[in-house]
């Protein structure tokens, strides 16, 4: 069962991986949205299948954490598309 | 009753990286931006679901299970947040223009 759900996770990761490359090179600011989209999505669900397969249960909440952040990277980002930072310094 | 569960959860967790591939083809080979993000979220977010539905027989305590599920609400209230942000994105007309 640990190497199922490991071999599951290994799985998940090509998948991501896979996107990931064609995502990040697009050539709009949507694509890069969803590769941050994506890695929330995926990461979360490898960190869920390494906590279940026999690992700490620690890595549940590094999932947890990488869901946060990952949705919060994508609200960044288009805050930073709508409305760049116009240049000089002023924030 | 535990030969049932593990049935179960491989059966689930297969089920739900077959979604997690079938989104990754999507994103892959849909035409247009629009469509590749209802890929992203729809499918992907699917295939999360299943994946933590396998493993709730597998965590050894209530906590642990709960927090599985805790992670799946956070991911489904993300990815629902996040594909309005982006579908907004491409609306404007972004997607066609440079990465800025």
């Amino acid at each position: 069962m640990a190497e199922f759900l490991a071999a599951a996770a290994a799985f998940v990761l090509a998948c991501v991986g896979l996107a990931l490359v064609r995502l990040l090179r697009g050539p709009t600011a949507a694509d890069s949205m969803m590769a941050a989209q994506l890695l929330d999505t995926g990461g979360a669900a490898i960190c869920l299948l390494l906590a279940a397969s026999g690992g700490h249960e620690a890595i549940a909440d590094v999932g947890l954490t990488f869901a946060v952040l990952a949705a919060l990277a994508v609200a960044a980002l288009s805050l930073r598309v709508r409305s760049p930072k116009p240049e000089g310094g002023k924030p | 009753m535990s030969l049932l569960l593990d049935t179960a959860t491989v059966l689930l967790v297969l089920a739900g990286a077959f979604f997690f591939l079938a989104g990754t083809v999507g994103l892959l080979r849909f035409p247009d931006a629009l469509s590749r993000l209802h890929a992203l979220t729809k499918a992907d977010t699917l295939g999360l679901g299943l994946i933590v539905l396998g493993l709730l027989p597998q965590m050894g305590s209530l906590p642990a299970a709960l927090k599985l599920v805790l992670a799946w609400l956070l991911v489904q209230l993300a990815s629902a947040g996040a594909s309005q942000l982006i579908a907004r994105l491409i609306h404007a007309g972004d997607a066609n223009g440079p990465r800025s």
